[in-house]
């Protein structure tokens, strides 16, 4: 069975939003800014006014760094396109979708259903997962323009805060839902029923490692 | 003598190659891969990912947004004399570096691990790394660039010969499905296990054994050829496919690499080489010739020598 296709604006109404089911795959039509640990960093902690104005530009946010450089004319060549692990970001996720509006959370790997319960939810929010990874050369192609980048000097290229027009960009696939389930956590649980079978035959390490818990009376033998 | 013009120039063109062109070997295993894949989402994810091959190519444009930490592998003819000497050699590779970053364009990933400064070039301190190997006779000089990724599915432990075989596989099934989960590893990946060695020299081994063999190159030492087709099979048994979805496709190929250790020891590393395994070689000839290839041949029956031709000290005769 192949997965539902779906063309979703980057400033999605709460219908389509709640429409979404986990596995969906998705292609965006719309304004999208990448921000990550240097956005966030910069926004959050150091209080710096946010260069757009959200979410009416946009409500998608995508933890990437692209693969591009800024002309000497100032023009902007966006080669590959591809996010990061956001599993990293959860502490300023909350706060950032507070003051941003963000619907659309669009990365790597997804987060857990925990964050998903405890603040997609309550804002409304979709987490969307890059495919791969990653279709860098496919998710370039729907770049139809480079709009802006913001805070480069401060942050570097990879950093930076890149503002992309996206034409039918995609694929990406729907990794939470409207009740916060998590499509990765759903997977998990089914390999996991598998694995005694495979690790049969095996034995942990001699050596164990310190460090892993806070119990300091562990020793590594 | 090697001009280190050409030098330079070889080595912008196998920056661009490395980002854009998928190796055959492994684009071969991932149709493979996807020949027997029946997990709906994992087969998804693998026809997205072929396509996006081509999508690179046509375009002439990175595979994936994160083109990895480039660095260079550089092997050398016994008789190997390069235009002004290893300085300049060094200096080639760090500007066709920096300038295929910014003409491919590359993603600039190289920061100070404090500071977090990026020149926007991919270029700095110790970075890209730059190592070497020799060959006996010839003058020519391989340059290999591997852009490999480097966040997630690399690990290292210290096992103990009592640890075993079953010790092994424990930690190369933990390793797989650690980073397996939610595709942290990108795969299907080549695998890469190193075996022995140092604490440095075995991640050195595991790394190369990802990155400079292709996928279905096998160990010249038959039982490790044996142990890489178990991993393989014990790997794509998981039950987990790309992206962690269910599914068959975790490991398109395991090469295992090894080295002397200490007699106590028994160390292992385990590498993910990904989705995107950026790899391209040329050999470049005193005549200026360039012959461009995809698999490195790193490891050579020179490079896994074994010991040193030496008379062992006669025993004496027991009296």
């Amino acid at each position: 069975m192949s997965p539902r296709k779906t063309r979703l604006s980057t400033t999605p109404t709460q219908e389509a939003l709640d429409d979404l089911q986990l596995g969906d795959i998705v292609y965006l039509d719309g304004l999208m800014y990448t921000g990550r640990e240097g956005v966030y960093k910069r926004a959050l902690e150091e209080k710096a006014n946010i260069p757009m104005e959200l979410p009416r530009d946009s409500a998608a946010n995508f933890h990437c760094s692209p693969a591009a450089r800024i002309n000497p004319d100032g023009s902007f060549e966006m080669g590959a396109v591809t996010a990061t692990a956001s599993f990293r970001f959860a502490k300023w996720l909350p706060e950032w979708m507070e003051k941003t509006g963000a619907k659309l959370i669009i990365g790597k790997g997804g987060m857990t259903s925990k964050d998903y319960k405890s603040y997609f939810v309550p804002n409304g929010a979709i987490y969307l997962s890059t495919v791969g990874y990653g279709t860098g050369a496919l998710l370039g192609r729907g770049v139809e323009k480079v709009e802006a980048v913001h805070w480069n000097e401060e942050l570097g290229l990879a950093q930076a805060m890149w503002v992309i027009k996206c034409n039918n960009m995609g694929p990406f696939i729907v990794a939470s839902d409207k009740n916060g389930d998590c499509l990765f956590e759903r997977e998990n649980a089914k390999i996991a029923e598998n694995l005694h079978r495979v690790y049969e035959g095996t034995r942990p390490a001699t050596l164990k490692r310190y460090g892993e818990t806070d119990d300091r009376s562990d020793e590594v033998i | 003598m090697i001009p280190i013009d050409i030098i330079q120039k070889t080595a912008e063109t196998l920056m661009d190659k490395a980002a854009i062109e998928i190796p055959q070997d492994y684009l071969d295993g991932l149709k493979a891969s996807a020949a027997v894949e029946d997990g709906d989402l994992s087969s998804f994810v693998l026809q997205a990912m072929l396509e996006n091959y081509e999508a690179a190519k046509e375009d002439r444009r990175a595979m994936c947004g994160d083109t990895g930490t480039p660095r260079w592998y550089v092997k050398m003819g016994n008789e190997t004399q390069i235009e002004g000497g290893p300085i300049a050699l060094e200096q080639a590779l760090r500007r066709a570096t920096a300038n295929a970053t910014n003409g491919v364009p590359l993603r600039p990933n190289r920061v100070h691990p404090l500071w977090r400064t990026d020149h926007n070039n991919n270029v700095g301190i110790g970075a890209p790394e730059i190592e070497y190997g020799y060959e006996p006779g010839g003058e020519w000089i391989d340059l290999i660039t591997v852009h490999k990724g480097g966040l997630f599915g690399t690990d290292y432990r210290m096992l103990f010969p009592s640890d075993g075989i079953e010790g092994i596989k424990r930690f190369y099934l933990d390793s797989l499905v650690a980073f397996g989960k939610r595709g942290l590893a990108c795969q299907p990946a080549i695998i890469g296990i190193g075996l022995g060695g140092c604490k440095d020299t075995c991640m050195v081994l595991g790394k190369r054994a990802a990155c400079l063999r292709t996928v279905g190159s096998e160990n010249s030492d038959p039982k490790i050829a044996e142990l890489e087709r178990e991993f393989k099979e014990l790997g794509n048994s998981i039950g987990m496919g790309a992206m962690g979805f269910v599914g068959k496709s975790m490991v398109v190929d395991c090469n295992i690499e090894v080295g002397y250790c200490h007699t106590g020891g028994m160390q292992m590393s385990v590498h993910a080489f990904c989705l995107s395994s950026r790899r391209a070689v040329a050999r470049v000839f005193a005549d200026g010739r360039v012959e461009y290839r995809t698999d490195p041949d790193w490891f050579t029956d020179y490079q896994r020598r074994e010991t040193v031709e030496w008379d062992a000290p006669a025993m004496e005769a027991a009296e």
